[in-house]
């Protein structure tokens, strides 16, 4: 028998999978079985298409150059690293492929690096975008052998007769076995140890540099031998530590509630014994009762670049000047390309406070109207007072146009809510509305499709998904 | 008329809006009590600064031994002992040393150190054992039993960190008082606030996003109209961290009713060429906080004031082959203050011939002894509802 399921059911999967459902593609798909919408999540994601930038040749050698042309490079870097931080928000907006774009962007938190090289970044970022689907295993291996990662974590740096334990530290304590579960100090030195000779070419190729390689045996996690890199990855991926530690991360991004523990090593089982196959653990997860349970809906504080992308494919803006949308990550503290250290982004509530829920809830007004959001006055103010708020009404409309420069299809939104406009809440929100809300927004009825839309999204209902 | 006339449309984004008298009612210090209302201001240096590179044993042969490539010595440093030097990149620091505004407290850790940034900066925030996970900070505990409201906590950032999180209070996390205070102004938003009811949220997420903007509404007007009254015209370096000291300086000089301030700067995790590095990270913060000194000087708030400084941990005392050094564990300190009891070198320098198997310094003093000394005798409360249990108190203020 085929799962059935639901609209909001359906918005749920594509809020989790993705970055939210246009409305005309929800009409499009909502007769179909659950089986099938994930099928066709994946079959969707199966091409891996390289994000791509035009980078311009690697510079090597700057050491060589003048002050003033290292200094002219290093703003070409800077520009480079926020090209690519629009074209890969744009493609999340638009992309069919919204399973592979969303699991690259939990691996992009996963695995991340903070270095000025938009050439290294953008290396890594396609490895992890060419693995989000594929086997994690390959993903860790690549990643770790990657110029990005052996930059940050200062791999170069560590030899033989002098290790440096940066990387061998955060390969266990951030991308597998997770924070002291399993490791000590001396499993982190014998780690350092073997990774010595770990480096990367000018050209930006992984060269294993054997002259500098410790040799000697090694004792890690239990094992010995005369380890090199690739064995200590190979060790760490044989711990059920590691896909647990997986596991449970990717479940907090998908799912976004607790589970019991019965209910993790459940899906933990599912990922080692499939050897580390994402689509094996993801499948299971959209398929699960524990996705679809009602209290898992409308229950995730969206990240910022959730949040961002999903205004932006529900009301279909454009950008015509990119830098407001950095200016504004920034402001939601994230942005792409820039996690504020190897631990990555924070989650959840850790996205919350005074000034950035203030932005979250204004972004409404700022993207999709300049600035103004719909009030009912209900009341007998004079007609003086009336034509002010006008003028200044205009003046703000003016100067938030100018600095955002946001433009919303409202044609297109108006076009494909038509055929569910009576559900205009059920679409733009998940969580059932407090009460707060619903008093605010009882007095509104009516206003137009499009008024009634930009109030919706101011609400704080809307951050959650 | 059609009816759409009657649609008012409010604008947050606008500075001209029909403001009533802010100040009617609100709970300001009047001119004579803003004297003598203490505060502390709280500073990490992030990434886990060098404190051996900081405050240097420069007369001890070990110190040079095991750091051939970045030992500091002769001109590196200014001298504040016959054992102890300051990082010459520290001149601010060292004039306060000289005036008896700074108390340096050597060897502060906790047993069973953890190297890790992320769980030794949640073990200094939440003042845990390392073995303890708490969810809430020192400071959101302190809101929690002791303060009416979210605004006597200030990260003066974009962003709350752990250490200002209560579990029923929290401080607020602001960079721009004014764009706050906006937002808040939003007819729209307030109506949402005003039929919020504080008691029938829940806890999940949505309960969540609620309480917080209720804190905002009941702290950001306050804030914004307390904070115009005083702008400071010292001069503060051209930096970010100052920016935000002089940002924290302004709200103590408008007499915010503020207890305790939160800021960091971060950038110490000196696995690589820690000389260049580190040096001018400590210059930044030097140089910020002899600003900050001096303009509270001025005003003569700095009598009230306290600045902790701390990092989530030491490095190795060995340098690594990449003339930096790896993660270590015991640190010292700095308070900072126009009313310490005890300045200058507080206690013992560090000991490099009796180190942990990892090569690590062994810490002398628990750094819940210092908040413990900070909540009893600066903030003048019992640690009971705040620290899980007694620690000795210090004597340096």
């Amino acid at each position: 028998m085929p799962m059935e399921i639901t609209k909001k059911e359906i918005q749920h999967l594509y809020w989790r999978a993705g970055f939210g459902i246009q409305p005309g593609q929800l009409k499009s798909i909502e007769n179909q079985s659950r089986e099938e919408i994930v099928d066709a999540l994946f079959s969707s994601s199966k091409k891996f298409i390289p994000l791509d930038a035009d980078l311009g040749p690697l510079i090597t050698d700057r050491n060589k150059l003048s002050k003033q042309k290292r200094k002219e490079l290093k703003k070409l870097d800077k520009k480079n690293i926020f090209t690519m931080n629009v074209l890969w928000m744009q493609r999340m907006a638009e992309t069919e492929a919204v399973l592979r774009e969303k699991i690259t962007f939990f691996f992009h938190d996963h695995f991340a690096a903070r270095i000025n090289s938009p050439h290294g970044l953008l290396h890594l970022n396609n490895i992890v975008r060419e693995h989000a689907l594929g086997s994690f295993s390959t993903m860790l291996m690549e990643v770790s052998k990657s110029p990005a990662m052996i930059s940050f974590l200062n791999n170069k740096q560590n030899k033989k007769s002098h290790p440096n334990e940066n990387f061998a530290r955060e390969v266990m304590e951030l991308f597998t076995l997770g924070r002291d579960n399993g490791y000590t100090e001396i499993d982190i030195q014998e780690a350092a140890r073997s990774f010595t000779g770990w480096s990367y070419s000018k050209e930006g190729k992984f060269v294993f540099n054997e002259r500098v390689h410790d040799t000697a045996s090694k004792t890690f996690l239990g094992e010995t031998g005369n380890f090199k890199g690739e064995d200590i990855i190979n060790i760490l991926l044989k711990q059920k530590q590691t896909a647990r530690y997986l596991t449970e991360k990717l479940i907090e991004f998908l799912i976004s509630r607790p589970l019991s523990k019965d209910q993790l090593e459940k899906f933990t089982g599912v990922f080692y014994d499939s050897g580390y196959d994402l689509s094996k653990l993801i499948r299971s997860v959209f398929l699960s009762d524990e996705f679809m349970a009602e209290e898992s809906i409308g229950c995730r504080i969206k990240s910022p670049t959730e949040l961002l992308v999903g205004i932006t494919k529900q009301f279909k803006i454009k950008y015509q000047d990119p830098k407001p949308l950095i200016k504004l990550q920034s402001k939601l503290n994230q942005v792409l390309f820039f996690p504020p250290n190897v631990a990555g982004w924070q989650s959840g509530k850790g996205w919350i406070d005074s000034s950035t829920l203030m932005l979250r809830m204004q972004l409404s007004a700022i993207l999709l109207n300049f600035g103004v959001i719909a009030w009912d006055e209900d009341g007998d103010t004079p007609e003086e007072a009336n034509e002010i708020l006008k003028k200044q009404r205009s003046r703000v409309s003016a100067r938030v146009e100018k600095r955002f420069k946001a433009y919303p299809d409202w044609k297109f939104f108006e076009t494909e809510i038509k055929s569910q406009e009576s559900r205009l809440i059920d679409y733009l929100i998940q969580p059932k509305l407090s009460a707060g809300a619903k008093a605010t927004i009882a007095n509104s009825s009516e206003f137009s499709v499009k008024e009634r839309a930009i109030e919706l999204v101011s609400l704080p209902e809307y951050q959650l998904c | 008329m059609d009816r759409r006339d009657f649609v008012k449309k409010s604008i947050f984004a606008s500075g001209l809006m029909l403001v009533p008298s802010f100040l009617k009612g609100m709970d300001l210090l009047g001119p004579n009590e803003i004297s003598g209302y203490r505060n502390l201001i709280i500073i990490q240096l992030s990434g886990g600064n060098d404190g051996l590179n900081t405050i240097v044993p420069f007369q001890n042969d070990i110190y040079h031994q095991l750091r051939p490539n970045i030992a500091k010595s002769g001109t590196d440093l200014f001298k504040l002992n016959d054992e102890l030097s300051i990082n010459s990149s520290c001149l601010g620091l060292k004039e306060l040393f000289d005036q008896g505004e700074l108390s340096i407290i050597n060897n502060v850790g906790y047993p069973n150190p953890n190297r890790s940034h992320f769980r030794s900066t949640d073990i200094w925030h939440s003042a845990s054992a390392s073995d303890e996970y708490l969810k809430t900070g020192w400071v959101g505990r302190y809101l929690d039993s002791h303060c009416q409201s979210s605004y006597q906590a200030i990260e003066h950032d974009a962003s709350l960190s752990m250490i200002l999180k209560g579990q029923n209070l929290k401080g607020i996390a602001v960079k721009n008082p004014q764009e706050l205070f906006q937002a808040t102004r939003e007819k729209f938003f307030k109506s949402i606030a005003d039929n919020t009811d504080a008691e029938l949220l829940s806890e999940n997420n949505q309960g969540y996003l609620y309480k917080t903007l209720l804190e905002t509404y009941s702290s950001a007007e306050y804030i914004y109209t307390q904070s115009k009254i005083y702008e400071s015209a010292a001069e503060y370096p051209n930096t970010a961290f100052a920016k935000n000291l002089k940002g924290i300086a302004d709200f103590i000089n408008s007499g915010l009713k503020t207890r305790v301030y939160y800021s960091s700067l971060g950038g110490f995790d000196s696995h690589v060429n820690q000389k260049q590095s580190q040096d001018g990270l400590l210059k930044t913060y030097s140089e910020g906080i002899a600003a900050l000194v001096k303009d509270l000087k001025k005003t003569g708030k700095f009598k009230d004031t306290l600045i902790l400084t701390f990092s989530e941990f030491g490095r190795r005392v060995k340098e690594n082959g990449s003339k930096g050094t790896d993660h270590g564990t015991a640190n010292n300190l700095f308070m900072i203050g126009g009313s310490l009891k005890k300045s200058g070198i507080y206690n013992e320098a560090p000991n490099l011939e009796n180190l942990d198997s990892n090569g690590d310094l062994k810490h002398s003093i628990d750094f819940r002894s210092v908040y413990s000394t900070v909540l009893n005798n600066w903030l003048e409360v019992d640690t009971k509802l705040i620290l899980s249990k007694q620690f000795e108190n210090l004597s340096f203020i």
